[in-house]
């Protein structure tokens, strides 16, 4: 992203989950769109009042599982039938049951990378700079025990001095202004 | 259970359910963060941890010494020979592994039934699994005999125009170990990521700030990322659940597939991954009762996690015990008289001791005291079991491999196994690996994952009228 200036968002944070979800669901009500709650730990109903409801990992696990099923099992195949022929007390070549072992690894071990690394890359990480960092009051409370809600400054309805009027409204522990 | 025992007043015990709290009252989301963030950001280390880790990294030497001799004069400095072929390397290599599985049952199957009580020892048993692992791969390697070649075992494109032999049990360990470190690993950190982002943020040196913040990947806790995270983590625990399912039985494959009396049986696989769960609760029990008093965590890793643990050491003990059952009872019934005289020789041969060592220790002593509630939340008594269960199934392992190998088939080629000095230095070289791994975790790593914990506590809880509407 190339470097920008100006006004990232404005930040109000709250003492209480509650608090937040009830002050995400009434912005998503008056009509907010491009904004975002943080959480010390996963607020299930904040990310509801704020619109998010499913997510693309399972998909990316199932995909990543199927092709590390192929991947081994075909490799297992070739190996065995062409590439490398072995007569093992008289066995057939093609024995598939003993390659199930081998590819049901294989499985588990492509689906839970892809579990793993596609969720930090849905979640844009790793990232190595973020202009929420500059809020004075986000280092101290975000990763500890405040909840937040930032509505950014891409979204349409956004205007500092009245956006910063409407979140006062909602009874926030502060609003602050993020700088990018 | 008799609830008279239970005094009413004991502020470990919640009176709305009269269970053993699972965090201490009066905790906040700072008070634990602060709790367990302290002992990592801390300028002064124990000296207890330096004592604790001398030792472990003065025993881990000696592993050292032992592998580098191994290398230079070959197995031949084991006690393996025929009959007796695989000894300590393969007792050691299934013992550890076993012990790694409890990690994975904490973090992935617990998590999967909701218990949420796991969440404060995930963490360092997770931990405890990675070491374990870490243990027990060195086993099979440098079993091999030319350990430098190890990498034959995997299947890539060569000059020799070489494959490896797909039909072979050996081989599927190969698999199984590998996608069990990796997956393990993975979770692991993936588990540690926001408590990564705690630490960066509480993290007062410069350098402190770097790494935890490189470690942290940027995270700032945005709902968003934390609902495709506990996604991910939930497809991970149900991954790693079949994962270590299927780890013990291919190993217990390497066994069973075997045409040896004693190996060769069907009731391995349940019976290994039984044991496996056994001796690796067993082994978290040994770590988290001095880690609890060491470092004060008696308000996180409370009484309701020993007796809880004690309750899954007690079925888990029972199919164990089943399984021991099962084989003398299949001696008699498979009308076998190999399988007959390997039983006989198995309890009443000239190694006949150690089986009665495995029953006292893994059937005698647990299974009938882990029935008192009392017993089971007495610490020291806790930690007794723990190493009589350790004990035991080192034991049982070694039982299997030996007693199985040395009287065979034909009296001609009976044999006897006598480890060496080598051996012994080997396995114990393993344990002070593990010991001093361990104390870098506790020192370098958040040890219980804070944002779990915080999930557990009171004010995480949002009015049921706000829940109500959220999910209009």
């Amino acid at each position: 992203m190339p470097p920008r200036e100006g006004t990232y968002g404005l930040l109000a944070e709250f003492d209480t989950p509650g608090d937040l979800v009830r002050a995400a669901r009434q912005a998503r009500q008056d009509g907010w769109r491009r904004m975002d709650c943080y959480t010390p730990y996963p607020v299930e109903e904040a990310a509801e009042a704020i619109g998010f409801h499913r997510n693309k990992v399972p998909l990316i696990t199932l995909i990543g599982g199927l092709m590390g099923l192929a991947a081994m099992f075909s490799l297992e195949t070739w190996i065995s039938t062409l590439a490398f022929p072995l007569n093992i007390g008289g066995r057939p070549t093609y024995s598939w049951p003993a390659f199930i072992v081998p590819a049901y690894e294989w499985t588990i071990l492509f689906a839970g990378l892809s579990a793993a690394f596609g969720m930090l890359a849905l979640n844009g990480l790793p990232a190595l700079y973020h202009p929420l960092f500059n809020a004075p009051n986000f280092r101290d409370g975000a990763t500890t025990d405040k909840f937040f809600l930032c509505l950014e400054a891409l979204d349409p309805k956004f205007n500092l001095a009245e956006t910063k009027a409407y979140l006062e409204g909602l009874q926030p522990v502060s609003v602050v202004e993020v700088e990018y | 259970m008799a609830t008279s025992e239970i005094k009413t007043n004991d502020p470990g015990i919640d009176p709305a359910t009269g269970e053993f709290r699972v965090i201490a009252p009066g905790q906040t989301f700072r008070s634990v963060t602060e709790k367990i963030a302290r002992i990592v950001l801390t300028p002064t280390t124990p000296l207890g941890w330096f004592a604790i880790f001398g030792v472990g990294g003065g025993v881990a030497t000696m592993l050292l010494v032992a592998v580098t001799w191994l290398f230079l004069k070959g197995v031949g400095i084991w006690a393996i020979t025929q009959p007796v072929a695989w000894g300590f390397a393969i007792i050691n290599f299934v013992w550890w592994i076993g012990i790694g599985h409890a990690g994975t049952l904490i973090s992935a199957i617990l998590l999967l039934f909701k218990q949420s009580w796991r969440n404060s020892i995930n963490r360092f048993a997770e931990a405890m699994t990675i070491f374990a692992v870490v243990c027990a791969g060195m086993f099979p390697l440098i079993h091999v005999g030319r350990p430098w070649l190890g990498y034959w075992l995997l299947p890539y494109p060569n000059t020799m125009n070489v494959w490896p032999q797909f039909r072979s049990p050996l081989l599927w360990d190969v698999f199984a170990v590998s996608t069990y470190a990796t997956i393990s690993v993975v979770f692991w950190y993936i588990g540690m990521v926001p408590d990564f982002g705690t630490m960066r943020d509480r993290a007062e040196s410069k350098f402190a700030q770097y790494v935890y913040g490189m470690l942290s990947m940027g995270w700032r806790g945005s709902v968003r990322h934390w609902m495709r995270y506990e996604t991910a983590s939930l497809l991970l625990a149900g991954l790693a659940t079949p994962l270590v399912l299927s780890v013990h039985t291919v190993i217990s494959f390497d066994f069973a597939v075997a045409v040896l009396p004693g190996w060769h049986t069907t009731i391995f696989p349940p019976y290994f991954v039984a044991g496996a769960i056994y001796s690796g609760f067993a082994m978290v029990l040994t770590l988290a009762i001095p880690l609890r008093k060491f470092y004060h965590l008696e308000g996180l890793v409370t009484e309701r996690h020993i007796d809880n643990m004690g309750k899954v050491m007690l079925a888990t003990g029972f199919i164990v015990g089943y399984g021991y059952g099962m084989e003398v009872f299949m001696a008699w019934y498979s009308a076998s008289h190999w399988e007959a005289f390997m039983m006989w020789n198995r309890m009443f041969g000239p190694m006949g001791w150690s089986y009665w060592v495995l029953v006292t220790c893994n059937l005698a002593i647990p299974l009938t005291t882990l029935w008192s509630r009392k017993l089971r939340t007495s610490i020291p008594f806790m930690f007794f079991i723990s190493i009589v269960v350790n004990t035991g199934m080192w034991f049982e392992r070694f039982v299997i491999v030996v007693t199985s190998l040395y009287r065979d088939f034909l009296p001609s080629s009976w044999g006897t196994y006598r480890a060496t000095k080598w051996d012994y230095m080997t396995y114990v070289g393993t344990l002070g690996l593990f010991t001093a791994l361990f104390l870098l975790f506790v020192r370098f790593l958040p040890m219980i994952p804070m944002s779990e914990i915080r999930m557990m506590l009171p004010g995480a809880k949002i009015k049921a009228k706000a829940a109500a509407e959220a999910g209009h």
